[in-house]
C-alpha cells in the first residue's frame, strides 16, 4: 500500500494532538477530587459546581464581552485592510501591512508588556475595556488572512459592472462586495471570537482586577479540589468551539464555493 | 482592464484611495503596537526609580541582563528549548504534512487539515494543564505503565522539567508547523518528481533532490511561526516545567508584574526579541545557502 507507513505514522501522531481532549470529558464526569487513574465512577456532580460559582459568572460575562466586542472590531479593521490590500496599490503599503500583521509572529508577552507601558503611561486605568484593545491588535492578522482569500476571490467584473450601471462606490460596496464575501466576514467573526476566548497572557497583563476566564481557570490550578469543576468546564469549552469552528469552516467552503474557488485548506 | 473606470468616477488617484482605505486598521497599528513597541524600546534605556521612572539615560539594564548570572541562565535556557522545541515540531510535523499532501485523496484533505486545527482551537491553559496530568508523577504514562509492569516505580524524568515543556509547547505549535508545509507541498508540480525518478533517481534522492528544496519556504515558514512566539510563552513553564523550566517570559512577567522594575523589564523584552531576530535572520540565511546548493 502506497503511503502506508505515513498512514500510520500521521494516525499516531492525531493520537498525539487528541490526547489531551481524550481525557478532559473523562475527569470532567469522574466521581473523584484526584485527577489521575484509575476513574473512580460516573458524577456530573462537577458540572453542577460551575452553576453556582459567581468568581465563574464574572468571568464568563467578562470574557464574552471582550470576545464579543473584540470580534466585531477586528473583523471591521480587517475588511479595511484585506480591501486596501488586495484591490489597491499604494506606497508603504507593504510596510503598513507587515506592521498590522507583525501580531502573528510577535511573542504575545511583547505585546501585552509594551500595551502595558503605554496604557500606565498614559494614565489609562486598566479593564475590560483594555484588553479588548490588546485583543483587537492580535486577532485583527487572522481576520486579514481569512478575508484576503475572500476578497482576492472577487471576480473584478461584476463591480465594474456595478459601476456602469450608475451605482457608486459605497452602494456597490454593499450590493455586490459585501454579500460576496459575506462568509468570509462570518467566519472571521467566528475565528476571532474563538482566539479572544481563549488568549490568556494579553487578558492576564491588560485585566486588572477584571478576570477574564481563562485567568480564572489559572487561578483555580492553584486549589486542587477546584480542578474537577475547570475539567468540565474545559469540555463545555471544547464542545463549544467545535461547534464554533464546524460552523467557520461551513461559511468558509460556502465561500469558497460561491466564488468558484480551490479549496486551499484550513484558516491558519 | 485595470481600475481605470472606477477611479474616473470617484476622481481620485487609486495611490490616495488604498491610503484611505487602510488608514483605520493602520492608525490603530501604529497607536498601539507601534508606539508601544517603541516606549518600551525607550524605557529600557531610563533609570528606574522607586515607584517611577526616570528620566535619565542608562545602559545599566543591559549590563544588568546580559551579566547577571541568573538572567543568563534563562535566556541560554530559553534559546535552547525554543530551538529543540522548533526542531521536534517541525520534524514531527513534517510527515504529517507530506502525508495529507501526496497520499490522502484531495476530497479528504480539508477533513484532515480540520481534524489537525481543532485540538489547537481549545482551550490553551486547558491542554497544557492536561500534559501535567498525562506526564506528571502520578500522571497516566506512570500509571499505566505501573499497571503493565513495564516499570517499578515513576519515572521522575517526564514530569516537571525541561522535557515537559519541550513535549507540551510541540503539542501546542503543532498546525502552525503542518499548515505552512503542507501549503508548500501542495504546490509542489508532480511532474517534477516523475521526471526525477524517470531520470535514474531512487525515492529519497527525489525527496532530497527534488521535494525537500521545494517544500523549503513552507519549512522556513513553520520554524519562524514556531520559533519566535515560543520565547513568549510563559504558561506551559509555569505549569508543566518546574523550578528549573523557567523562561525568559517569566523573567519579563516577573520584573513588570511582582518588582515593578520596567527599565530592566523592557531590557530583558528587548534582547530576547533580539537574539531571536538574530537567530531567524542566521536561519534565512543558512536556508538561502542550502538552496543554492552545494559548491556554488
Amino acid at each position: 500500500m502506497r503511503g502506508g507507513w505515513f498512514k500510520v505514522y500521521a494516525l499516531v501522531y492525531l493520537v498525539f494532538l487528541y490526547a489531551p481532549i481524550i481525557l478532559l470529558p473523562m475527569f470532567a464526569f469522574n466521581d473523584a477530587t484526584v485527577i489521575a487513574f484509575p476513574l473512580s465512577g460516573f458524577s456530573t456532580k462537577w458540572f453542577a459546581a460551575l452553576v453556582d460559582d459567581p468568581l465563574l459568572r464574572d468571568a464568563v460575562r467578562n470574557s464574552l464581552i471582550i470576545a464579543v466586542t473584540t470580534a466585531i472590531l477586528s473583523t471591521t479593521l480587517a475588511v479595511f485592510a484585506a480591501r486596501a490590500s488586495t484591490r489597491y496599490r499604494f506606497p508603504g503599503k507593504a510596510g503598513l501591512m507587515g506592521l498590522i500583521m507583525l501580531p502573528l509572529v510577535l511573542p504575545e508577552i511583547i505585546v501585552a508588556v509594551s500595551l502595558l507601558s503605554i496604557l500606565l503611561m498614559a494614565g489609562i486605568e486598566l479593564s475590560i475595556l483594555t484588553v479588548i484593545l490588546g485583543h483587537v491588535l492580535i486577532c485583527t492578522p487572522f481576520c486579514i488572512a481569512i478575508l484576503s482569500s475572500a476578497f482576492q476571490s472577487l471576480d473584478r467584473s461584476l463591480e465594474e459592472a456595478a459601476y456602469d450601471l450608475g451605482e457608486t462606490p459605497f452602494s456597490t460596496f454593499r450590493l455586490i462586495i459585501l454579500p460576496l464575501v459575506m462568509p468570509g466576514i462570518i467566519s472571521s467573526l467566528l475565528i476571532s471570537f474563538t482566539i479572544s476566548l481563549d488568549e490568556f497572557i494579553i487578558a492576564f497583563f491588560l485585566a486588572g482586577t477584571q478576570a477574564t476566564l481563562p485567568v480564572y481557570i489559572l487561578s483555580q490550578f492553584r486549589f486542587p479540589q477546584a480542578v474537577p469543576a475547570i475539567m468540565a468546564l474545559g469540555t463545555i469549552l471544547v464542545c463549544l468551539s467545535i461547534l464554533l469552528l464546524g460552523i467557520a469552516e461551513f461559511f468558509r467552503r460556502r465561500g469558497l464555493a460561491r466564488s468558484g474557488a480551490k479549496d486551499t485548506g484550513g484558516f491558519l | 482592464m485595470t481600475s481605470g473606470g472606477v477611479l474616473r468616477r470617484t476622481g481620485r488617484s487609486e495611490a490616495a484611495t488604498g491610503l484611505a482605505m487602510i488608514s483605520p486598521t493602520a492608525t490603530y497599528a501604529i497607536l498601539l503596537l507601534a508606539a508601544p513597541l517603541a516606549l518600551i524600546f525607550i524605557v529600557s534605556f531610563l533609570t528606574d526609580g522607586y515607584l517611577e521612572i526616570i528620566r535619565t539615560f542608562t545602559f545599566a539594564n543591559y549590563i544588568e541582563a546580559w551579566t547577571n548570572e541568573l538572567y543568563r541562565v534563562v535566556m541560554v535556557r530559553s534559546l535552547l528549548v525554543a530551538l529543540s522545541v522548533t526542531a521536534v515540531t517541525v520534524l514531527l510535523a513534517f510527515p504529517v504534512a507530506y502525508f495529507v499532501s501526496f497520499h490522502v485523496d484531495p476530497s479528504r484533505k480539508s477533513l484532515w487539515l480540520f481534524l489537525i486545527t481543532i485540538p489547537f482551537w481549545t482551550s490553551y491553559l486547558i491542554r497544557v494543564f492536561l500534559w501535567k496530568v498525562i506526564l506528571g508523577y502520578n500522571g497516566v504514562v506512570n500509571s499505566s505503565l505501573l499497571g503493565l509492569g513495564i516499570i517499578s516505580e515513576p519515572l521522575q524524568w517526564i514530569n516537571y522539567n525541561v522535557g515537559a515543556v519541550v513535549v507540551t509547547l510541540a503539542h501546542a505549535y503543532a498546525p502552525f508547523a503542518i499548515l505552512p508545509i503542507f501549503v508548500a507541498l501542495e504546490k509542489i508540480d508532480r511532474s517534477l518528481l516523475e521526471a526525477g525518478q524517470d531520470l535514474g533517481e531512487s525515492r529519497v534522492m527525489t525527496f532530497l533532490r527534488v521535494t525537500l528544496p521545494l517544500a523549503m519556504p513552507g519549512v522556513v515558514a513553520a520554524v519562524l511561526i514556531v520559533f519566535i512566539p515560543i520565547i513568549g510563552d510563559f504558561v506551559t513553564p509555569q505549569l508543566v516545567g518546574g523550578p528549573e523550566g523557567r523562561m525568559v517570559a517569566n523573567l519579563i512577567q516577573l520584573q513588570y508584574l511582582k518588582l515593578d522594575n520596567y527599565p530592566l523589564g523592557s531590557a530583558i523584552a528587548v534582547s530576547a526579541m533580539a537574539i531571536v531576530t538574530l537567530v531567524s535572520l542566521l536561519f534565512l540565511y543558512l536556508n538561502r545557502r542550502y538552496l543554492r546548493g552545494p559548491g556554488s
